[in-house]
């Protein structure tokens, strides 16, 4: 089988997902599988009488986006993919903005659906990305959350 | 002189993202140089180093004029 073709970035400005997805799909027209995940920053209350009115992602050059890599190379040694598209936004972001994308394309369903949610749960707790939100005026750092950490845990082999 | 970058909510605690401060041999020595609230932030076993843009342990020797990480906890996303 040919090397995955793996496109990892970092977005500083919109991700459109759906215009990052058709140009995936256009790719990698003869796999005979394509899972994706867009996240989006989260509406609503952040905690109890506190409305999100904005998120901040934070980045560090030398390790984020190089860490990234690795993260698709491991599972394009994981998985038999054809290719993986991984996404993030750095930057401020309203609520409703997409922040991540991630997209695998596989011959077989299992390999796609599973390299992607192997790159969404590493990302979320080893990616070197530190998130902020603003509520009520006031900026707040996000801490890790266990279940994020349990979520990592599942690959560990 | 060494550049620090302070990543997320420690650059908060260090009052700017970045900061020079004069050479000094070891992390440990460093942030012993640093003021005590912001060196007892880095001493927590989440907070991780980075010289150079390398992942290095906190019993590292710092090249003179390096640039120095302190990364906390990542929540990313």
């Amino acid at each position: 089988m040919a090397e995955a073709a793996l496109d990892i970035r970092l977005a500083e400005t919109a991700l459109d997902p759906a215009g990052e997805l058709a140009a995936f799909m256009a790719q990698h027209r003869t796999a005979g599988g394509i899972v994706s995940f867009t996240g989006q920053v989260r509406g609503g209350q952040a905690r109890i009488e506190e409305r999100v009115e904005a998120l901040e992602l934070t980045h560090y050059a030398p390790l984020t986006l190089p860490g990234m890599a690795a993260l698709g190379a491991q599972a394009a040694a994981r998985w038999p993919l054809e290719g993986l598209l991984i996404v993030h936004r750095i930057g401020e972001l309203a609520p409703g903005a997409p922040i991540v994308l991630v997209a695998a394309a596989s011959r077989h369903r299992r390999a796609a659906f599973e390299a992607a949610d192997y790159a969404m749960d590493h990302l979320k707790s080893a990616a070197w990305l530190w998130k902020r939100e603003k509520a009520n005026g006031v900026w707040r750092w996000v801490e890790p959350r266990t279940d994020d950490r349990a979520d990592l845990a599942r690959w560990a082999r | 002189m060494l550049r620090l970058v302070f990543l997320g909510r420690l650059s908060d605690l260090a009052g700017a993202p970045e900061r020079m401060v004069p050479d000094a041999p070891t992390l440990s020595a460093l942030i012993d140089s640093l003021e005590a609230p912001l060196a007892a932030a880095l001493d927590d076993p989440r907070v991780r180093f980075a010289i150079d843009g390398v992942v290095c342990a906190r019993d590292s020797a710092i090249p003179p004029g390096a640039e120095v990480a302190f990364l906390p906890a990542v929540s990313g996303g």
